[in-house]
């Protein structure tokens, strides 16, 4: 295994993509940052900007108004990165299924923009936070 | 040249690197113990800076690549060449290349760095990001050169950096005013909490360095890391009287140095850069004045305790 590849598993910096969530997983997600989690131990930190990011946690259905959004930032975000779709919504648009203003799911958004990109499900509404590190620890152990 | 200068010069880079990784581990764990979390391992800042030079490195499109590119090399050479005038000046009580002004002018090229880099990404935080920086240094240069030439009045004039060590009388009055100040500024100049306003991750993404990604970004990391050796040492130096003759009280002091600035910045909340601003030139203007009046006095009458 390269050394950028372990690097990369020991710290992986997250940048939260809101694509038209409803604001639960939202805060489950700040959740995980509390005390009780403290996902800093293995070396997670929530950053402000998709250029310092090697994961996008991406949230909400993928409207409409929200799908180039997400294309940008995921054009935005250096490679190799990690997208992980949190929630029912993103995984496979949820109860708003059929709507009018949702284009997604949100991985076929991301895969429009780039067919090989890694992708993971982390499916819940909303997941709880012990879901999302258990997501994040299999998807880094596959990589 | 002797053998223990040779040393010097082949291990003053990675010393100082591993050093600095090892402040910035502190920074993240002490903050960590303060919210009672349990916080990141030893190697954390290791793997981040190894990680983000293994990573793309992403150059906007409208940014002015030659600049984009330099200011981190430019910022951190700096850093560099101050913290190797000070380790030197504590090792081995010689000046190096200068005295104290130059070391204010070294203190000053990491701001710069900041303020070239984000100017040249293009990107509408960093230049918030910019303004804010640049306030943000007119506010707290002014009150870090009088700090120092408070101890310059109290040490008689001197301005070669080990010798200011041993003369300065680091229990008077004025020089206890004048650290208070000067822990105040480094605090700013370190961009920590009470002054993050430049880089302020909830509000403008981390401004200055918003656009920065992959190996660029790691140098900025780097830079910060020294930043966390140099500056400490400096007020270790200037202010409570240097590494003296045995290398542990000089350790001592910096650690504790380094514990206030943790413990400042995890005890405040943000404040406005117009906070900034009349904290630093009405507040501390004051104190400075003050202690300035009771150095000269001091110095007047021969009182070491002024």
């Amino acid at each position: 295994m390269s050394w950028k590849i372990q690097a990369l598993k020991r710290s992986p910096w997250v940048f939260h993509v809101n694509a038209g969530a409803c604001n639960n997983c939202d805060i489950e997600i700040v959740n995980c940052l509390t005390p009780r989690y403290d996902i800093e131990r293995f070396g997670i930190k929530l950053v402000g900007s998709p250029r310092h990011a090697d994961a996008l946690l991406i949230t909400g259905v993928g409207t409409a108004q929200a799908a180039p959004r997400v294309k940008e930032v995921y054009r935005q975000t250096p490679k190799p990165c990690v997208v992980f779709l949190i929630g029912a919504c993103p995984c496979g648009t949820g109860i708003f299924r059929g709507g009018y203003h949702v284009v997604g799911p949100v991985d076929k958004i991301i895969k429009e923009e780039d067919p090989n990109a890694i992708i993971c499900y982390v499916p819940g509404c909303p997941p709880k936070p012990e879901a999302i590190i258990s997501g994040v620890v299999k998807a880094l152990s596959a990589l | 040249m002797t053998f223990a200068k040779i040393l010097f010069w082949i291990l003053v880079l990675p010393v100082s690197l591993l050093l600095g990784l090892f402040a910035s581990w502190l920074v993240r764990k002490v903050s960590a113990r303060v919210q009672w979390r349990k916080g990141p391992p030893v190697c954390q800042p290791l793997w981040d800076i190894m990680k983000l030079l293994g990573k793309e490195t992403l150059i906007p499109q409208d940014a002015q690549q030659t600049v984009f590119i330099a200011a981190p090399l430019v910022g951190m050479a700096g850093v560099l060449l101050l913290a190797t005038i000070l380790a030197y000046a504590a090792l081995f009580k010689q000046p190096l290349v200068g005295d104290i002004i130059v070391a204010i002018y070294l203190m000053v090229l990491p701001s710069l760095g900041l303020i070239l880099g984000s100017s040249a990404s293009a990107s509408p935080h960093a230049a918030v990001g910019t303004s804010r920086e640049m306030k943000l240094v007119m506010g707290y240069e002014l009150p870090l050169v009088l700090a120092f030439v408070i101890v310059i009045i109290n040490t008689g004039g001197i301005l070669s950096l080990p010798t200011i060590a041993e003369n300065t009388t680091v229990l008077s009055i004025s020089n206890i005013l004048a650290f208070l100040v000067a822990l105040l500024c480094v605090q700013a100049k370190l961009g920590f909490v009470p002054f993050d306003i430049a880089e302020a991750e909830t509000e403008i993404m981390s401004g200055v360095m918003v656009e920065y990604s992959g190996a660029l970004l790691a140098i900025w990391k780097i830079m910060q890391a020294l930043m966390l050796v140099a500056l400490p040492l400096f007020l270790v130096q200037v202010f409570l009287g240097g590494f003296g003759a045995t290398i542990w009280p000089g350790i001592l002091k910096y650690v504790l140095v380094l514990v206030l600035i943790i413990l400042i910045k995890n005890t405040n909340p943000r404040v406005r850069i117009d906070q900034a601003m009349k904290f630093f030139w009405v507040y501390c203007g004051i104190l400075l004045f003050a202690a300035g009046v009771l150095a000269a006095l001091g110095n007047l009458y021969e009182l070491r305790w002024l």
